[in-house]
């Protein structure tokens, strides 16, 4: 990799890259070289296409393997455990002999593998189609945000002055605001007002794209704030000023000079972000103010699993281990994908 | 030195004023939303919600509102909630801050403990076996859900292993240290260890990340070249300077904890905290006491990132003059 040595470093390190040679072909060769040689970042996204293939093939499981239909309510339904036919929901037998606990785990594919919800519903079919809303609102979060905060920080670094103020103290006002208690807010506003309108747009409240922009939202200082500091050294460069001086158009130093050059920070905030995101995600749905019915994800069925946590904790648990490893495989990759475009390994957008 | 914390001071003014705005725009400002329809109930006839439209001066313009809110909830003091007309949202927080600082105050010192710990011997450690298994071990720290984890522990603590090995765990709940010094500790153990995970999870990740920076520096080249023992080098040197950036983070997180950050911990484990009270009130929209959550909120974040920024002028004059 070719590293110049007389490049000024102000803020953050810049890329070691050659400036102003698009595409920087040689950085991204070596990366991901270097990526395929690390054995943890391979194994990660190997259990992040498996689980990936697995929820996409949630539906055919549901229909060829358990026969159920996960949304649907199954309170007076059978199933086979043990060679014998049994209720999904089996009366009481301690207490009052009152209400009923769902079935456990039979361990077989085909019958309930984790046992059944509250409402007879197959866990396991419930887990599969709960991870694609997991895993859509995570990517789509982690991808709306870093795509945001990539243009929000080149306005703000590349233009500065008067631009710059605006966007950096909007940024900082949500900043301020603990993650939690914004996404919170906005998301139980959204929910009491029956979804979002401006203008000719329209979201229903159980649209995931509620929580997908909420999120991303919330999210965005922490992509931007560092980017924006790479773009304010970046613009003070030679090569930019030597774009300028040529007579280079603000588009053309924009997209040529400037994103080819923040592309790989950006893109080692994706995998990190994803993660954070999903986790984020659960935890609102698993107060109740993420995603909504019909839509499942692993958060609302942590939440459907909090009743029965003392007789039943797979409901409870298997999702969890779910988004645990999810979030592991992601972040081991996310690391990895640093330390291949970061060989250093210097954290890189702290001042 | 003083001019520069005096700027800070007003910038943080002026934030804190902005966020109390967002917060009001958000609960009021949203179209859709009308809290005169949630006061007056479901099935409430044009008449009820206009005459509590009235009463609560919701039919007032906006600017004007605002003014009224932050009047009796900063100056009076006396705002009180839509859904409990008798509750004072005040001394509702005063009472609810002892539980997340008993919370988070017990959580930091166990995070910090473990995680700079971690931090300090994978960094030391590199290349040997003990350095990738501490980072899996920070990777799954940062990766656990918080409130499943709290959700597991109560599982094992309260009803799997209760009979034998926990049995001396008491329910979840909170106990003042002024009632009983021991019960307030055994009640908040087990929500201190699971919301220390988390942090001594990125912690020891952080930490090492700067340790293993600085122990590439030439200063520690140079420490070392005068012959200075390895221990002297990593702890006087190398550790020294890579504390400065983990205090800093430290400094935010504490804030938004405090603030209420802990808010699916104290939920979890019914701890009526702040964040509990946060998230009972947004339950039943109930306005005035997430306002007051929020500002509280807002102002221990503010507060911390002054402090921070403060803290690393006192380090560092070249900051002074940004």
């Amino acid at each position: 990799m070719s590293v110049q040595p007389g490049q000024v470093s102000s803020e953050i390190d810049p890329p070691s890259e050659t400036p102003g040679e698009s595409p920087p072909s040689g950085l991204w060769r070596v990366a991901s070289g270097q990526l395929a040689h690390n054995r943890a970042a391979m194994g990660a996204l190997l259990v992040l296409v498996v689980i990936v293939a697995a929820c996409v093939a949630a539906p055919l499981y549901a229909r060829y393997v358990a026969h159920t239909n996960p949304f649907q309510f199954n309170v007076s339904g059978t199933t086979v455990s043990d060679g014998k036919t049994v209720p999904v929901l089996q009366q009481s037998t301690t207490g009052l002999r009152l209400g009923v606990t769902p079935i456990g785990p039979t361990w077989s594919l085909s019958h309930y593998f984790l046992g059944a919800d509250n409402d007879g519903r197959d866990v396991f079919a419930r887990l599969l189609y709960g991870g694609r809303t997991s895993l859509v609102i995570g990517a789509g979060s982690a991808v709306l945000c870093c795509l945001l905060a990539t243009i929000i920080a080149l306005i703000a670094g590349y233009f500065g002055g008067i631009v710059d103020g605006v966007l950096s103290r909007l940024m900082d006002f949500v900043w301020a605001f603990p993650v939690y208690l914004l996404a919170i807010s906005l998301s139980v506003v959204l929910l009491a007002s029956g979804g979002l309108n401006v203008g000719p747009l329209h979201l229903a409240s159980n649209s995931l794209w509620v929580p997908t922009l909420i999120i991303a939202g919330c999210y965005l200082p922490y992509v931007a704030r560092p980017i924006r500091g790479q773009v304010l050294s970046l613009r003070r460069s030679e090569f930019v000023e030597a774009a300028v001086g040529v007579g280079a158009s603000d588009v053309r130093i924009i997209f040529r000079d400037l994103v080819p050059n923040i592309l790989p920070t950006v893109i080692v905030f994706a995998p990190l972000m994803m993660a954070i995101n999903m986790l984020t995600e659960s935890a609102l749905s698993f107060l109740s103010i993420g995603v909504r019915p019909p839509n499942a994800s692993w958060g609302t069925i942590i939440n459907d699993g909090i009743g029965l946590l003392y007789t039943r904790p797979a409901v409870t648990i298997a999702p969890g281990l779910a988004l645990a490893v999810v979030a592991v495989a992601l972040n081991v990759l996310g690391d990895g994908v640093r330390e291949a475009f970061d060989p250093r390994g210097r954290r890189f957008g702290r001042v | 030195m003083l001019r520069f914390a005096l700027r800070r001071a007003l910038s943080t003014v002026v934030v804190l004023w902005a966020i109390s705005v967002m917060v009001f725009l958000i609960f009021f400002g949203t179209p859709g939303v009308d809290p005169a329809l949630r006061i007056a109930g479901r099935d409430a006839s044009p008449q009820v919600v206009a005459t509590v439209r009235h009463e609560y001066g919701l039919d007032k313009p906006l600017p004007v509102r605002y003014a009224l809110m932050m009047y009796h909830l900063l100056i009076r003091r006396d705002i009180t909630s839509y859904v409990n007309p008798g509750l004072k949202v005040v001394p509702e927080i005063a009472s609810a801050v002892p539980v997340t600082l008993s919370l988070v105050i017990g959580a930091a010192v166990i995070w910090m403990l473990v995680g700079l710990a971690m931090g300090l011997v994978g960094g030391a450690l590199r290349g040997s076996p003990i350095d990738p298994l501490l980072t899996a071990v920070g990777v799954l720290g940062v990766s656990l859900p918080v409130y499943w984890l709290g959700e597991v522990v109560n599982l094992i603590t309260q009803s799997r292993l209760h009979g034998s090995l926990f049995s001396w765990v008491p329910p979840p709940g909170y106990v003042s240290p002024a009632q009983s010094l021991s019960g307030w500790a055994l009640h908040l153990l087990f929500p201190w260890l699971t919301l220390a995970v988390l942090y001594a999870g990125i912690y020891s990740r952080v930490f090492r990340a700067e340790l293993v920076t600085a122990l590439g520096e030439d200063y520690v080249r140079t420490a070392r070249a005068k012959g200075i023992s390895e221990r002297r080098v990593l702890f006087r040197h190398a550790a020294r300077c890579s504390l400065i950036p983990v205090i800093s983070l430290f400094g935010l997180d504490f804030g938004a904890l405090v603030g209420g950050g802990a808010l699916v911990t104290e939920v979890v484990f019914g701890l009526p905290g702040i964040g509990l009270l946060t998230y009972n009130s947004l339950q039943t929209l109930d306005l005035p006491v997430i306002m007051g959550t929020v500002l509280y909120a807002a102002f221990f974040v503010v507060l911390a990132n002054a402090v921070v920024d403060v803290f690393y002028a006192a380090l560092d004059p070249r900051v002074r003059r940004a």
